[in-house]
């Protein structure tokens, strides 16, 4: 079978759980005829016209909306945030209504809230940002954020199959980037299951979305020029947060790097960093450190943005700190 | 009481006004002159009913057992009952907190509220949710949140579906004159209106939002002037007469079910207690409260017409009177039975998977978390038009 990219792996879960269960449909800006701003719908609209694949007028607050009512009523909407930036504009809805349904009136709301996130791509303010802290702190929301288009694909067919809310975060930077092969079959990838990216001893980088690319690349070098093993977690799913990866690989290696693209503070990086401390305290040779991005807004130009994300080096410089600590 | 099937035809009689429109008008027909007798003196029953249970509330009230806020409709029982009146059973409705008469219309129970007000185990959100936010798909009312505007989008979806699917079912939402400043009511009823959703929205003009007054609201001179702007038709009706409520809701309504999209309809009432039971309404005029009680109770206006009218006797009404107290006593009897949910509760239900959490490791095997549940003082200490009607 031939290799697809990222982008086509979203499309090709879509395009198949549309096909599976009629009940699933897409709705967002400009994701019709013209098949998204990145295409990711695209030749849905073709297939399955108007009624399953709707263009919406640029109302966040009210597709997230209409997505939850549809979905009360058994349907099972995905909806596409242009760029995950605009997902602010839901807050409420997503926080507030969606995200509480279920424990407050009994009402389930399955639905899909996916969409363009992340930098490295000089986007600018507005499209280049990581919102998904605010979510996982939100109980009644799933989160997940894959770096593989085999992730991408697996990954998207659970959270259209699941009976909650979950919010796709899909890293644009890796859209084009990264290919794969796809498993045969009905490839679903369980939310909530981390993976091991890479097998290691020496120490641990907890980390995902593009930052497992870097995390990668990074791990070579110090195997190369440091004799460094070093495992390698990409969570894949940050809420539900894999608690018994994230234990065993502290308490196997004993030392534990958490690298995020998001900012700093208030960060999942944090509450990774809590629950090694709360779990595995005994275990740990050295204190868990983090390499995130700085904590201000992301700008446009390339000195500055390459200056705020994190960067290999950035994870290269922490990795030696921490085994030599 | 189930809704009675009874159609038969009534002769159409008195002035059947249909407020003012604004000028992309619904159709004409009067449909209130279609009502069987049995359906009239349910009209008052469903009024009736949301009120003494009110009455009920407050009593329960001041006696602690309701352990949050109370909210009451006072003087916008016609809105609520008249507006629900005009859907069919397959039909679904989105309330807000004054609208537990349309709740009771679409098959909400006395027992149900008295329940949930009071925290009990076995209320219909087992203790997780306050007041009337209840909801259940099945009899058509979808549980509201209190961010308000929010479930005009909501209910864009839900008849978005209905539209999808091909099934003849139609949405009402309700929304305040407060929350029409939201932008969720602009995105859901511009989504709703672009996608020809079958929706009816019916703004509740009731004079205050909590206690800022229409008129710092919006400088529009009428709600439905902002029909206009969204393409959709807009009437206004006087929300007081009960049988004006329903035959503009029932224009709404068959335009919606033909297929003809978003329709706005203006009830104008008044809303007589504060936002809620701790509210001393200090910002209203003196005089406007007991203005509206003399001269426009819902109640009062109804059963002139039933008696002048419609030929009901004095028997007749006090009948209903004396049905709804019996109800509610055995309700109210029934409810104060029922113990609190059990704490571990508290950590089901956020998930269909996994069903539960795990209490925190501090509170492995701890019972009682605290000696004694508080009442914050701030749920009803301040009300100064306390004292009113006990049945």
């Amino acid at each position: 079978m031939a290799e697809i990219t990222y982008l086509e792996a979203i499309r090709e879960a879509l395009f198949e759980e549309m096909e599976r269960d009629d009940s699933v449909f897409c709705i967002g800006e400009d994701i019709g005829a013209y098949g998204g701003a990145f295409k990711v719908t695209d030749g849905l609209f073709a297939k399955f016209g108007e009624r399953r694949v709707i263009d919406s007028p640029i109302s966040e607050v009210g597709i997230v909306g209409a997505a939850a009512g549809a979905a009360h009523m058994g349907m099972r909407p995905v909806v596409e945030m242009q760029f995950i930036d605009f997902i602010a504009n839901a807050y409420d809805m997503l926080t507030n209504y969606v995200a509480t349904s279920r424990y407050r009136a009994d009402l389930a709301c399955p639905m899909v809230v996916r969409g363009p996130s992340g930098g490295y791509v000089r986007g600018g303010p507005f499209h280049s940002q990581n919102p998904e802290a605010g979510f996982v702190h939100t109980p009644g929301l799933k989160v997940v954020y894959p770096a593989t288009a085999e992730d991408a694909k697996g990954l998207m067919k659970a959270a259209i199959r699941d009976d909650d809310c979950v919010l796709f975060f899909e890293h644009k930077y890796l859209y084009r980037r990264i290919k794969a092969e796809m498993p045969s079959g009905d490839h679903v990838v369980p939310i909530g299951k981390a993976r091991i990216a890479r097998e290691g001893r020496d120490l641990s980088i907890i980390t995902y979305a593009a930052t497992v690319w870097k995390a990668l690349e990074a791990a070579e070098q110090l195997e190369k020029e440091d004799g460094l093993s070093v495992e390698v977690i990409d969570l894949r799913s940050l809420a539900p947060l894999d608690d018994d990866a994230i234990q065993a690989t502290a308490r196997k290696t004993n030392r534990v790097l958490i690298v995020h693209e998001d900012t700093r503070t208030g960060g999942l990086a944090g509450e990774i960093t809590a629950r090694i401390n709360e779990s595995s305290f005994a275990w740990l040779d050295a204190p868990v450190l983090r390499v995130t991005a700085h904590d201000v807004p992301l700008p446009y130009a390339p000195s500055l943005e390459d200056f705020v994300l994190p960067q290999t080096g950035d994870i290269v410089r922490a990795a030696r700190t921490l085994a030599a600590y | 009481m189930p809704p009675s099937s009874d159609t038969k035809r009534r002769g159409a009689k008195g002035d059947k006004s249909r407020g003012r429109d604004n000028g992309t008008s619904l159709a004409a027909a009067s449909d209130s002159s279609l009502l069987s007798r049995e359906q009239l003196l349910e009209l008052y029953y469903w009024m009736r009913l949301t009120r003494t249970l009110e009455e009920r509330l407050v009593a329960l009230y001041r006696q602690t057992k309701v352990v949050g806020g109370l909210f009451r409709s006072l003087g916008q029982e016609a809105d609520s009952v008249g507006s629900a009146f005009a859907l069919e059973r397959r039909d679904v409705l989105s309330p807000l907190i004054r609208n537990l008469g349309s709740m009771l219309v679409k098959g909400a129970e006395p027992l149900e509220i008295l329940r949930q007000y009071m925290a009990k185990a076995d209320s219909p959100t087992r203790g997780r949710e306050l007041n009337i936010h209840f909801g259940d798909t099945e009899r058509g009312f979808i549980g509201q949140i209190s961010p308000l505007g929010d479930m005009v989008p909501v209910m864009a979806g839900v008849t978005l579906t209905f539209k999808m699917r091909g099934e003849d079912r139609v949405g009402l939402v309700y929304i305040g004159d407060g929350a029409t400043s939201t932008g969720a009511f602009h995105e859901g009823i511009n989504f709703a209106a672009v996608q020809r959703c079958p929706l009816v929205v019916i703004i509740e003009n009731n004079g205050y939002a909590y206690s800022t007054p229409t008129s710092k609201q919006t400088l529009a001179k009428q709600f439905i002037d902002k029909a206009i702007g969204y393409g959709v038709p807009g009437e206004q009706a006087d929300g007081n007469d009960v049988l004006a409520v329903y035959d503009a809701t029932k224009r709404a309504v068959d335009r919606a079910r033909r297929g003809e999209g978003v329709s706005i309809v203006e009830l104008m009432t008044y809303r007589r207690k504060g936002h809620a039971e701790h509210d001393n309404q200090s910002y209203v005029p003196p005089g406007e409260i007991e203005q509206w009680e003399r001269e426009n109770d819902p109640l009062t206006r109804y059963v002139a017409r039933l008696r002048d009218e419609f030929g009901f006797s004095p028997a007749d009404v006090e009948a209903v009177d004396d049905r709804v107290r019996r109800e509610i006593d055995d309700a109210t009897d029934v409810a104060e039975r029922s113990g609190p949910p059990a704490p571990l509760d508290a950590l089901t239900g956020v998930y269909a998977d996994p069903p539960a959490a795990r209490p925190l490791w501090f509170r492995e095997g701890v019972g009682s978390v605290v000696d004694k549940h508080e009442r914050p003082e701030g749920w009803g200490t301040f009300s100064t038009h306390g004292g009113e009607e006990e049945h």
